[in-house]
């Protein structure tokens, strides 16, 4: 309702132009990565941020800008290019890094710093490019903005004045005005509001010649640390899935073939170019900062394409007359085929540059063909599959491991364990692994996701193991549950349980008395779980939003209340003996 | 040094009479250590190392809890499984308690009535406590004779009060007569 005619008025304005329908999901897919980007995070990562990510951003300019001056373009448009070519994308990479639960190695780290350092540096970058204008020349109005007739140094001053606006905007008023929305109680009406945030924002940034993109982004990172973070994202979640296809699309859809089938060479030899120089500098910086060779080479094969917010500073440097359509044109179709092949080039890196790496350091590789019978298989060796492996294996039963992070492989591989590295959503890891032979399997991986996903292939494949799995929260225990799985752990719940039977006995209950309370509680929440399963179907679709997750917990806690300790440990009461014996004896009459 | 060891066995003192105020009784008196036994192993993981230095320290050991079907309750009976171990307690070289002094006290429900030969439960109570007393001979300690306080289950709070004045006179006669601890040769 609301995004129809301010979507048609935004398009309308613009001509309907295909880059533009691809500037707005990725205005909206900002606003979620910003969203992401707590404060609190920035800060625990200004190291890797500032030092791998500067050096990224400068190194790549410096020479992929060379190369622009020596292939003839002028000294500022070649630092335009420079930097705008060092931009990666965000959305493609955590996508991608989340999907194949990798964002918690060295590796995946190192990609969400560099990509955050060049968030932020695009901010700089837009108040830069105006001062790189030539003298004199006429600024192609794009946006219609009344900031055009100023001259570089107040426009600058201009695209400085916005962001302060978004943000002291997003800090004073937007909250108190979601605050309002969130008391009516009303959900449409909040995600109504969410858009029209969304929305307003990136008309405001577009009214003083600003990317809308930036705008909502700094929108979301001014909106991460509020109230509502959750209730945002989860009100645009539903839309996010729907945006990244429409994001992809319109990478596609920008992909200006007449130009490419005119100079075929010229765009394939630049993608290959911009590729291999960006692929380079990574490599070398993650050797800078130590990382292992194999999460080094992961880091740069991540990250080697050029990021949708080239097209808003190529767009932005068109418009000042820093760059003309000659460079743009090419620059924009070779950003998008840039795009295009990331997914391949993680392909080639897990297929074809990892086994190597990863054997290349290892014993020889040959003595992990399943020489013994291992029982049991444990995907997944971070903090909760490590403490079940060591268990095992000091009672003799040694796990085949399968984990994805290989500086921990190399490590467990060192002490002696056998360990395979890879995806263990992957069918041929799985055999390698033995899941043929083995009886037990425990997927102990990080996502809920990922665990579900190896459910289903375990069930598929290998049906006659007996899988034990690891879950986090209720929702994705019922979905463990749906599949028929008996063996279902959540994660936190013995660590909960027993913080809470220490409280108890500080507070003055009998140990065993504590103990015993806790194991009852246990057993009543397990059953409570399986009822709640069975009538989760009737309430809302989306069981994992934040909402909903407040109304299942107000259901638990009443289920709480009735006394469900009634009729525990009675044979310890001795009071209904007592009264018998006092009224004259336990003889049957 | 305490002399005297009570290993105190009952899973639900909270809702006790008669331990409980036993318990008070004994608790502070000088010379006897009390070791709460559920309190001090909740999940049964019953730490076999620290449990045996305890019984070297003290000449005289007490169990005491509440006769639970004619037996002990359940963690006194994983205590005798572990701790006991062979070749520590008994066996040709487990002498470890040789010449210590074990003695019993509990509380049954049933009267001096009920533990009379033709009485509900047949036999004395005593009898019932026949499993522990030849345990403690197995190890080479002394019984001594069981300290029982009958017909709990009728019991006012006043008797059970008096009660646990005896108990504590009790304990303070059976610290004091201890032989003096013959010197390590
Ligand atoms: C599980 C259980 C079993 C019992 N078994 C017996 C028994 O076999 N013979 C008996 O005389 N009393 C029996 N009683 C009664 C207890 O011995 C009596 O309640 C206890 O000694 C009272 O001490 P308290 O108030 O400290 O719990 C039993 C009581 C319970 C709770």
């Amino acid at each position: 309702m609301i995004i129809g005619p301010f979507g048609l008025h935004l398009v309308g304005q613009e001509g309907a132009d295909v880059m533009h329908v691809a500037e707005f999901g990725v205005v909206m897919m900002l606003f979620l990565v910003g969203l992401e980007l707590e404060p609190a995070l920035l800060w625990r990562l200004r190291a890797p941020i500032l030092g791998l990510g500067g050096l990224q951003v400068v190194g790549t300019a410096a020479v992929l800008g060379g190369i622009a001056l020596l292939l003839g373009l002028p000294f500022p448009a070649a630092v335009a290019v420079g930097l705008t070519l060092s931009m990666s994308s965000t959305a493609i990479v955590l996508q991608m890094l989340g999907e194949k639960g990798l964002m918690k190695t060295a590796a995946g780290q190192s990609s969400f710093a560099v990509l955050l350092f060049q968030d932020l540096a695009v901010i700089p970058m837009l108040a830069l490019f105006p001062l790189l204008a030539p003298a004199g020349a006429v600024a192609v109005a794009e946006h219609g903005s009344w900031a055009d007739g100023l001259p570089a140094w107040g426009k600058t001053l201009v695209v400085l004045g916005a962001v302060a606006g978004v943000v002291a905007l997003g800090r004073f008023a937007v909250r108190p005005a979601l605050r309002a929305v969130a008391r009516t109680g009303l959900r449409e009406l909040f995600t109504a509001a969410a858009l029209l945030l969304v929305i307003g924002i990136a008309l405001l940034m577009q009214s003083v010649g600003l990317s809308p993109a930036l705008g909502t982004f700094l929108a979301g990172v001014v909106l991460a640390d509020s109230e509502y973070r959750h209730e945002l994202e989860a009100d645009i979640e539903p839309f996010k899935g729907l945006l990244l296809g429409l994001f992809f699309i319109a990478v596609g859809a920008s992909i200006d073939f007449r130009l490419i089938a005119e100079r075929p060479g010229t765009i394939v030899g630049l993608v290959g170019l911009v590729l291999v120089a960006k692929l380079l500098v990574l490599a070398a910086l993650a050797r800078v900062f130590r990382l292992s060779t194999d999460q080094g080479l992961l880091l740069a094969f991540a990250l080697p394409q050029v990021g949708e917010f080239a097209f808003v500073l190529l767009a932005f440097a068109a418009s000042l007359g820093v760059l003309g359509v000659e460079v743009t044109g090419p620059l924009v179709a070779v950003t998008a085929l840039s795009m295009a092949v990331t997914p391949l080039l993680m392909v080639a890196y897990e297929r074809l540059i990892a086994p190597r790496v990863i054997a290349g350091r290892g014993e020889e590789r040959a003595a992990d063909a399943i020489d013994d019978q291992a029982g049991v298989i444990i995907c997944g060796f971070g903090r909760f599959g490590n403490t079940v492996g060591r268990l095992l294996r000091a009672n003799g039963h040694p796990a085949v491991v399968l984990d994805n992070d290989s500086d921990r492989v190399e490590l467990l591989r060192r002490m002696g364990l056998k360990v395979f590295y890879g995806d263990a959503t992957r069918l041929d890891l799985l055999t390698a692994a033995g899941a043929h032979q083995a009886r037990v399997i425990i997927l102990a991986l990080d996502s809920p996701e990922k665990n579900l996903e190896l459910a289903r292939l375990v069930q598929q494949h290998f049906p006659h193991l007996t899988v034990l799995a690891r879950a986090t929260d209720r929702p994705d225990t019922y979905e463990l549950m749906d599949l028929g799985l008996t063996h279902i752990y959540r994660d936190t719940l013995d660590t909960s349980l027993r913080v809470g039977v220490d409280a108890l006995r500080l507070l003055g209950m009998r140990a065993y008395a504590a103990h015993r309370a806790a194991q009852v509680f246990r057993k009543y929440d397990e059953a409570a779980l399986t009822e709640l399963a069975a009538t989760r179907r009737d309430r809302s679709a989306y069981i994992s939003l934040a909402r909903d997750r407040i109304a299942a917990l107000e259901a638990l806690l009443q289920s709480d209340r009735g006394e469900f300790s009634d009729g525990q440990d009675r044979g310890w009461d001795p009071e209904g003996v007592r009264e018998e014996s006092r009224a004259g004896g336990l003889r049957p009459s | 040094m305490a002399s005297i060891l009570v290993l105190f066995a009952h899973p639900a003192l909270e809702k006790s009479r008669v331990h409980r105020r036993l318990l008070d009784a004994a608790a502070g008196l000088p010379g006897v250590y009390v070791h709460d036994l559920y309190e001090a192993y909740p999940d049964f993981d019953i730490d076999v190392r620290r449990e045996q230095e305890l019984l070297l320290t003290h000449p005289v050991i007490l169990l005491q809890y509440p006769l639970y079907w004619y037996s002990t309750p359940a963690i006194l009976k994983q205590w005798q499984d572990l701790v006991l171990e062979h070749g520590w307690a008994y066996g040709r070289a487990g002498t470890r308690l040789r010449g210590k002094r074990l003695q019993v006290v509990t509380s049954a429900g049933g009267g001096a009535q009920a533990y009379q030969p033709g009485g509900f439960n047949a036999h004395p109570v005593t009898d019932f406590l026949f499993p522990v007393e030849q345990t403690a001979r197995l190890c080479g300690m002394e019984w001594l004779p069981p300290y029982v306080v009958l017909g709990s289950h009728r019991m006012e709070l006043p008797e059970i009060d008096a009660a646990a004045a005896a108990y504590r006179r009790h304990l303070e006669q059976l610290r004091d007569t201890l032989p003096v601890p013959a010197e390590a040769p």
